[in-house]
């Protein structure tokens, strides 16, 4: 029986990685061709298809692809709202017909990403790791329709085969904030506010510290990293309160991966006067004088990236694209007058070294603990 | 009649209704300036739905107002104040912590320049009118300090400093001792000799002889007459209110009292501010005996009866029935023992309005077989029940059962909360105000219902505020004066004087409580 | 025009004409917000009624705000406004989850004893509050308000616990399959079951793509089984005695204070039986953090109101708000108007439920209009 049933998903798989390449069609060759060489860059790739707009033009008028916000909803000023301007500026570039649906509670999650496949949706987003499991049931049921997730990759052998991955390596921004914040620490101190741990978070926790380390190893002092969790992403006084611990503790800046929390946490740096790092997009809106720098996210790059790979019609099912510095999807703001020039260029070399592969940022606690020796 | 300017108020062809119900339907009114003019009708026939049009908090449909032999449109209440109208509701509007002066130039302050009160001015006017009237009363007391009595001053002199010309009084007497009834009925004739006019609105006969030049009578919104009171007597007037011949005077024989039924010894309870409001208090009433507390307003009446009733709990002392001590129980326990309660206050504690009367009829004993069972109401029951109690005791409308008890006239409320009650089959019934707002039609029949119950051996105790009640009804009756019964009497040993001065704290010659 | 008034007169008309109102009002903002209301209003039944599957899960959705409505309407008729409901349905869920990830028996076990856990957390919840109202007289709008946060915080400690966790995730452990009340939860999705439903379309979807479940039944039998207690018991009897006038009910003997920790214990039971139910029916079965109040109590103090506190009339009123709550999301998906117009739309309806008292009036002027002119 159990034979029979995955003898039936390889078939299906087959048929609907069939059925794509020939919604493709001829015309994508071109397109296809400016991607791959331009492949290295997303930038790079967005000029690519936007060259190739007039080829497949009434194609990507025709793409539907709906995109499911998790509670947080589209204007999360995170990365919901990010993953939906991305979607938007590919309406605008190439014409692609985008919508989303928001989720008021969990249990919503099956039931918008059903009605988006009720759309004739070709590809349906799912933005964050909370949906893993709603968006592998529905691919399951709808083997004809593509789902990509943002912040989720799956193993790679059990993962359906119409799904995409797209994952972050936010070890790399935040390894560079954390030598941002190792150069600039007065006191020899600085914070760390998490929203609820998991992996994801991980990435900014260890990230941040190694940068944090390297920063002390070259400046030849010791500087400590407090990392506290909100469980929370949402709670802003909880943040605030966090920061307001560790700014009267020595610490004069702190850096958050907590959503909602971190409004909080750059509210306190503002009230003590201290600094704070923002996180996802650039939050120095938020405190001019007091946003010492942001650890860029960039969702929206990387869902218009794999979102055009789709509509060019290549076969994104079935794997987890990373993104990071290398594909100009994280990175830190080019706003740099709080920190100097000195410490932003030598911020742009940490960067470098990190596409060329001299430093591997640890993403978790025991890459951290290898990275240390 | 012809309009003319010897009437302070001429209101012709009123008509007013409320939905599908007439209030008032082509009523006339003629006033002489200078006279005191009593209005007279049962409760619901529309005296102060008519006084409301005059004093222009509703607008009748049809009809129209001369004041002074000049037509005028009255369509809210400071056009009538700027007419010289005054009124002075039942219920008086006054702010309890503010002093009398404060409340009397409440919205209508007497500013010196820069818009700063003048209180010393204000002051001096309000005493030019105590004065000028007889209407004592303190100008710096604060209303919470002062008596009702006082209080109503308080509002007649509100209105006059306003310029009132005509005074409508609203029920005045409701809430007064019999002393402070011939000072309000003084007080009126001092404002007629300065050439004031007076509306009162009452159901009263006995004030309306003693106070009244004219009265005019309605009866469900109808107008019936207008007669000058020194020609009529009291049973005249009764009828022509009611619609038909009525007994002003309650027919008993002699009590025969018997055994000990229940008992208060040595009694103390407090009031909710923890003062002591019940003060060793003793009393007995036998099997078919009538015990009548007389007393004024706030002197432990009402704190007895909820400590008899055991909403509140008792200080000291014991409340016996047949025996049993059951002070401090519950409610449900004073139930139990077959004490029947008759609530001074039927919309709050008799009944549930917006249950139907059916409902209502069972609120005791909704438990009990055969209304419920099993844990589920016998609906079927308890209709049949209150079918026969609206039968026995005359409920109007007759289909009234699967209707809610809101929509009752307060004497047909009355009549189901004490056929409730009686059919309980009480050791001991207990009458806090059964007659209260009532008109004389159905005072007669609860009076009557009092006494039957009476003849067949149950124990009565009835609270009364009204003297007349007291003295008519009971067979022994009590008078109470700060939480103490100071004396007792049989009926018709003393009369209405002596009783009066105890009320007010006054000793007795000879007698010591 | 005497019949027009008599119509008028119905509470039911004066929810119709809310409705109608609160539909009038939405169109309004959606025209001055560029938007055509004739599509807006065609997605929105669309969106409800054009699949069977969509009509399954309007009605999941319908569940749990049918019975906490029920919760918020039974308290009112007993004189409680129970703005506690949602608190009552958080520690519901809490409890359900709990139970249901630690205990695995088998269903006929199993999916009672959830039921249970939810039902004892929302009833404790409640009671507390009637407890303080009948023994220290604080207000239960109060304690409610405050218990509702104190519930919310409580859950997120729990779904945080290293106990209940899931790694990589913002939620707690699902439940049990073993206490899963959808619809023949695993014949559907094995191949005999596949099979049976292979012919037709709708029970394949319905079955496959929703989380049908036993919960509207049981919603309905509360339903019943309050307007029972309420209107045929004799402790119905008390109850509404004392919700109508609890000084006429304290004075004939009826234990008011009982009353009320009895009516807040059954009221919070049905909003912990509405999370129960969640838990149990529908995906994710468990709890994760709260960043805000999901309004599932919340939206039944709307339904209750909706439907006047009557039990009967929260299954409709429930369907209703479970339809614009699923179909509002279509008008924003299919023509791109922002999900806050659907909320605009629930508002003004509740609003004019709230202004209903002028209906009866309005019919009284209406037929005092046709007496004069009859004259």
């Amino acid at each position: 029986m159990k034979k029979m049933r995955k003898l039936l998903a390889v078939v299906l798989a087959g048929a609907m990685a069939a059925s794509m390449s020939a919604c493709g069609g001829t015309g994508t060759a071109s397109s296809s061709a400016a991607n791959s060489t331009a492949g290295s860059s997303a930038a790079a790739s967005t000029e690519g298809s936007s060259a190739a707009t007039s080829t497949t033009g009434t194609n990507a008028k025709n793409f539907k692809i709906r995109m499911v916000t998790d509670t947080g909803g589209v204007n999360d000023q995170s990365f919901n709202q990010s993953s939906w301007e991305g979607l938007q500026n590919l309406k605008k570039s190439i014409g692609a017909d985008v919508n989303y649906v928001e989720s008021k509670q969990e249990s919503d999650y099956a039931t918008n990403l059903d009605k988006a496949a009720d759309d004739d949706a070709k590809l349906i987003w799912g933005i964050g790791f909370a949906m893993a499991e709603s968006i592998g049931k529905a691919a399951k049921a709808n083997p004809d329709i593509a789902y990509a997730i943002v912040d989720n990759g799956y193993d790679a052998k059990t993962m359906p085969k119409n799904v995409t991955g797209v994952m972050f390596r936010a070890q790399e921004p935040s390894f560079v904030v954390g030598y941002i914040a190792g150069k600039t620490t007065k006191t020899g101190k600085v914070g760390f506010v998490g929203g609820i741990k998991s992996n994801i978070i991980d990435q900014f926790e260890y990230g941040y510290k190694a940068g944090v380390d390297y920063a002390a190893k070259e400046l030849k002092k010791k500087i400590t990293v407090d990392a506290q969790y909100a469980e929370s992403f949402s709670d802003a006084a909880k943040g605030k309160a966090i920061a307001n611990s560790m700014f009267s503790s020595g610490c004069d800046i702190v850096f958050h991966a907590a959503g909602g929390v971190g409004v909080g946490v750059i509210q306190a740096a503002k009230d003590a006067g201290k600094y704070a790092i923002g996180v996802d997009r650039d939050q120095a809106y938020l405190a001019p004088k007091n946003v010492l720098t942001s650890a860029l996210k960039l969702v929206h790059a990387a869902v218009e990236d794999v979102s055009k790979k789709a509509i060019a019609g290549k076969s994104i099912g079935g794997q987890t694209f990373t993104y990071g510095l290398t594909e100009d999807a994280v990175g830190i703001p080019t706003e740099h007058k709080l920190m100097g020039d000195a410490t932003y260029n030598a911020a742009l070399k940490v960067e470098e070294q990190i596409k060329s592969g001299k430093i591997v940022p640890p993403a978790n606690k025991d890459d951290y603990a290898k990275f240390g020796k | 009649m012809e309009v003319s300017n010897e009437y302070a108020v001429q209101m012709h062809g009123i008509t007013k209704t409320f939905g599908t119900f007439c209030a008032l339907n082509q009523v006339d009114l003629d006033v002489k300036r200078g006279t005191i003019h009593s209005l007279l009708g049962e409760n619901g026939a529309g005296k102060s739905t008519l006084m409301n049009v005059l004093y222009g908090l509703y607008q009748a449909d049809e009809g129209e107002i001369y004041l002074n032999g000049e037509k005028v449109d009255i369509t809210n209440p400071n056009v009538a104040i700027e007419h010289g109208i005054g009124m002075v509701h039942q219920h008086f509007m006054l702010v309890d912590n503010f002093t009398v002066t404060q409340n009397i130039i409440l919205g209508n302050e007497t500013t010196s320049h820069m818009g700063v009160l003048d209180m010393k001015k204000a002051r001096e006017n309000v005493k030019k009118l105590v004065e000028k009237y007889g209407l004592e009363v303190d100008p710096d007391a604060k209303i919470e300090d002062i008596s009702v009595g006082m209080q109503q001053r308080v509002e007649i002199l509100k209105a006059l400093y306003r310029g009132a010309d005509l005074l409508i009084l609203d029920e005045p007497t409701a809430v007064l001792t019999p002393q402070e009834i011939e000072d309000l009925i003084g007080i009126m004739h001092n404002l007629i000799a300065d050439g004031k006019t007076i509306i009162i609105i009452t159901h009263k006969l006995k004030e309306i002889k003693e106070s009244s030049d004219t009265c005019t009578i309605i009866r469900r919104g109808q107008y019936v007459d207008t007669v000058k009171v020194a020609d009529v007597d009291e049973e005249e007037l009764a009828s022509k209110m009611v619609g038909r011949q009525v007994q002003l005077v309650v027919e008993k024989t002699p009590a025969k009292p018997g055994e000990t039924i229940f008992e208060v010894d040595h009694l103390n309870v407090k009031d909710d501010r923890g003062l002591p409001a019940v003060n060793d208090l003793s009393l007995k009433v036998h099997a078919g005996e009538i015990v009548g507390i007389a007393g004024i307003d706030g002197n432990g009446q009402e704190e007895l009866i909820e400590a008899i009733t055991n909403l509140s709990k008792t200080e000291s002392g014991t409340i016996k029935i047949r025996g049993t001590e059951i002070q401090n129980t519950s409610p449900r326990n004073v139930v139990n023992h077959k004490i029947a309660t008759i609530h001074e206050d039927r919309q709050k504690r008799g009944l549930v309005l917006d249950f139907t009367v059916a409902e209502n009829t069972v609120l005791e004993k909704y438990r009990t077989a055969p209304y419920s069972k099993g844990g589920m109401l016998n609906r079927a029951e308890i209709g049949k029940f209150a079918n026969q109690l609206i039968k026995d005791y005359d409920v109007r409308p007759e289909d009234c059962a699967n209707h809610p008890a809101r929509g009752l006239s307060g004497g047909n409320q009355q009549k189901i909360i004490i056929g409730r009650e009686v059919a309980n089959e009480p050791d001991l019934l207990i009458a806090m105000q059964p007659t209260r707002g009532l008109d004389v039609g159905a005072i007669e029949y609860v009076h009557k219902t009092l006494i039957r119950e009476r003849d067949q051996g149950c124990a009565i105790l009835l609270i009364s505020l009204e003297l007349d009640e007291v003295m008519s009804v009971a067979d022994t009756i009590d008078v109470i004066y700060k939480g103490q019964i100071v004396d007792s009497f049989k009926q018709g040993e003393v009369d209405e004087k002596t009783i009066g001065l105890l009320m007010a704290g006054g000793k007795q010659n000879g007698k010591d409580s | 025009m005497e019949k027009t008034a008599k119509i008028l007169k119905k509470p039911i008309t004066s929810t119709i004409i809310a409705i109608v109102c609160g539909f009038a009002v939405a169109a309004i903002v959606l025209a001055v917000a560029g938007y055509n209301p004739g599509s807006a209003f065609g997605a929105l039944f669309s969106g409800i009624f054009s699949r069977p599957k969509y009509i399954s899960n309007v009605i999941i959705k319908a569940t749990p705000i049918t019975l906490t409505a029920l919760s918020v309407a039974f308290a009112y008729k007993v004189g409680l406004f129970n703005i506690g409901a949602e608190g009552q349905y958080i520690v519901g869920a809490v409890a359900a989850n709990i139970v249901g990830y630690l205990c695995n028996f088998p269903p006929v076990i199993e999916i009672p004893l959830v039921i249970l856990a939810g039902m004892v957390a929302g009833a404790l919840w409640g009671g507390i509050v009637g407890l303080l109202k009948a023994k220290f007289g604080i207000h239960e709008v109060l304690t409610s308000i405050m218990l509702n946060w104190i519930a919310f915080y409580f859950s997120n400690l729990v779904v945080n616990s290293a106990a209940f966790h899931q790694p990589n995730s913002t939620a707690a452990y699902p439940v049990n399959a073993s206490s899963y009340t959808m619809l023949l939860p695993n014949w559907k999705t094995s191949d005999a079951g596949m099979a049976a439903m292979s012919g037709t379309k709708w029970l394949r979807e319905v079955m496959l793509k929703t989380d049908v479940n036993f919960g509207f039944l049981i919603a309905i039998a509360a339903a019943v089984f309050i307007w029972m207690l309420l209107y045929r018991s004799r402790k119905g009897y008390e109850l509404r005695a004392v919700g109508l006038n609890h000084d006429a009910a304290e004075f004939a003997g009826i234990p008011v204070n009982k009353n009320i920790v009895i009516t807040m214990l059954i009221a919070g039971a049905l909003a912990g039986l509405a999370a129960a139910l969640a838990i149990t029916g529908t995906n994710p079965h468990r709890i994760s953090t709260l960043s805000a109040f999901e309004n599932n109590g919340f939206n039944g103090l709307s339904v209750a109101f909706i439907a006047g506190s009557s039990p009967i009339g929260c299954i409709f009123a429930g369907l209703l708000f479970g339809g614009l709550l699923y179909g509002g999301q279509s008008i924003q998906a299919n023509i791109g108007a922002p999900s806050e117009i659907i909320n605009i739309m629930i508002g003004t309806i509740v609003f004019f439920v709230a202004l209903t008292a002028v209906v009866p009036k309005l019919a009284v002027r209406l037929e005092k209009r046709g007496m004069r002119n009859a004259k």
